[in-house]
């Protein structure tokens, strides 16, 4: 009876110790990368080619998620308003909601499932072709030359394609807020500027600096503990944009309970 | 000189180094031989400090290799890898002059590229394949990059690990040839792997078989067709039987 209960125990018990692990592999990951920013050397190259990768490049996908997801807003607000005669509230409502949470949210979302899973491919398949070694031995350091651009890079770039984003968004939903909705151009504009508060941008784009963040930093060390062969990589590359979105998802809720519970 | 004493290392319940014990004099050109999975690519990993050892000494003319500043350690070696590992997203040049563009010996753009140039020369290849991307190559010509960036910067200290693998047997010979002049003419102690007895003849001084974690045999090149050992000899004349295990 009581190896059986110890049995059991072990067995919950190991799932947990290895989360635990691996929890603290990341952290250390994590505080290792950004110990690197006040050693140099700093390979500036690398950092403005991770810039271009991370955040111009993304600015498609990005503007093309807000500019919808605007849309939807101000379609689904209008008809939910509708039922306590709140139309009006529209431009406000899409432009908080879309400074606050969604752009920041599905902004980091898009660059997780681009940027991340790119990012793990990358490193690990120069790990896996001993790339990794061959840095090391021409007296690069990996951490240096790969992962700091990279983290750098997202952490500043995120938060300008959330700010686009934001825009873009906002003008996704007065689009439709005055061809589909009768809404008057200038009013709903007004509405727009009216009730929206610098706080309320800020946020966003301090979410949007932590989910860039993450969203490297989970590529980077997925791929840095990529397995060997083309399924190692893929392992690693799927890992990064699943470990990517969640935290994404549990960062955003903390951040919203430490910007706005009351 | 770089001496190993005692090194061990296993990996999970693998223990690949059971006590590797050898000297490699300097400006000689010692060749690691043994069967597959025996451990050769992480003697050499162990030295370059890319795998820590878990137990014994490997020093480097005297000087543990954890010790001491590791940049002008790492600088005094050149390592040509089993696949190349040439870096995709820059041009050849780029990959040949890598070290020569950045830390301790950074030196002006133009005067890499010049290096560049002039090392890819040396490895037979023309100065227009300077521009190109390492997948633009074929295999002999990677190995060929490959061999002019461990060069580059005049190392004291080449590892080169299966130099020949996969590649025809003229770009052997052209590798082997080109290994061996370069260890003579820059005075550089080289350590190799390879399971390709042509490469072994071309270019050890000394041999070294590596066996079941341990030093099996070590003596000069021209001693391995008398070694005595069957363990040598069953692996020098490929034999299928023997003391060494294969499995079927």
């Amino acid at each position: 009876m009581i190896r059986a209960l110890a049995a059991l125990l072990a067995r919950l018990g190991r799932p947990v110790l290895a989360a635990l692990a691996g929890t603290g592999r990341i952290a250390l990951f994590a505080a290792d990368t950004v110990s690197h920013l006040a050693r140099p050397p700093f390979y500036a190259r690398e950092f403005g080619h991770a810039l271009v990768q991370i955040g111009w490049l993304s600015l498609p996908v990005v503007g093309l998620t807000a500019l919808f997801t605007g849309g939807a807003l101000a379609l689904q607000i209008y008809a939910g308003g509708a039922r306590f005669n709140a139309e009006a509230v529209v431009p406000s409502i899409v432009a908080i909601g879309m400074v606050r949470e969604l752009g920041p949210v599905l902004g980091g979302l898009m660059v997780a499932a681009r940027v991340a899973s790119s990012i793990a491919a990358e490193i690990g398949t120069m790990k896996v072709t001993e790339q990794i070694d061959a840095l090391v031995t021409l007296s690069t350091h990996p951490m240096k030359y790969l992962t700091l651009p990279r983290v750098l890079a997202a952490t500043l770039a995120v938060p300008v394609l959330v700010a686009v984003g934001d825009a873009i968004g906002i003008m996704g939903g007065w689009l439709v807020g005055i061809t589909r909705l009768d809404f008057n151009s200038a009013t709903y504009l007004k509405n727009t500027v009216d009730f929206l508060e610098p706080w309320d941008v800020m946020s966003g784009l301090i979410k949007g600096a932590v989910f860039g963040f993450l969203v490297a930093l989970m590529g980077c060390y997925h791929g840095m503990n990529s397995g060997r062969g083309a399924q190692g990589v893929g392992r690693a590359t799927k890992s990064a944009v699943v470990a990517a979105s969640v935290l994404i998802l549990a960062a955003n809720y903390l951040l919203t309970e430490l910007f706005f519970s009351a | 000189m770089i001496a190993l004493h005692d090194v061990h290392k296993t990996f999970g319940t693998n223990a690949v180094l059971r006590g590797v014990t050898l000297d490699v004099p300097r400006a000689t050109s010692c060749v690691i031989i043994g069967g597959s999975g025996t451990g050769k690519s992480v003697l050499l990993k162990c030295v370059l400090g890319l795998v820590t050892p878990d137990a014994g000494t490997i020093t480097v003319d005297g000087i543990p290799v954890q010790d001491g500043d590791r940049d002008a350690f790492l600088a005094r070696f050149g390592m040509l890898f089993q696949g190349g590992a040439l870096f995709d997203s820059l041009p050849v040049w780029q990959n040949v002059a890598f070290r020569l563009l950045r830390g301790a010996l950074k030196r002006p753009v133009p005067e890499a590229r010049e290096i560049a140039i002039a090392k890819l020369r040396r490895v037979g290849l023309s100065p227009d394949v300077a521009d190109k991307f390492p997948a633009e190559l074929s295999g002999g010509m990677q190995k060929r990059v490959s061999l002019a960036r461990a060069i580059a910067a005049d190392p004291q200290i080449i590892f080169f690990d299966e130099p020949t693998t996969g590649l025809d047997p003229i770009m052997s010979g052209v590798i082997n040839e080109l290994i061996r002049e370069i260890v003579s003419e820059m005075g550089a102690t080289a350590m190799t792997i390879t399971h390709d007895m042509t490469s072994v003849r071309a270019i050890a001084d000394s041999v070294a078989m590596l066996h079941g974690g341990l030093i099996r045999w070590t003596g000069p090149v021209g001693d391995l067709d008398h070694s005595g050992d069957p363990f040598v000899d069953q692996f020098i004349h490929g034999r299928a039987t023997g003391p060494i295990e294969t499995l079927r």
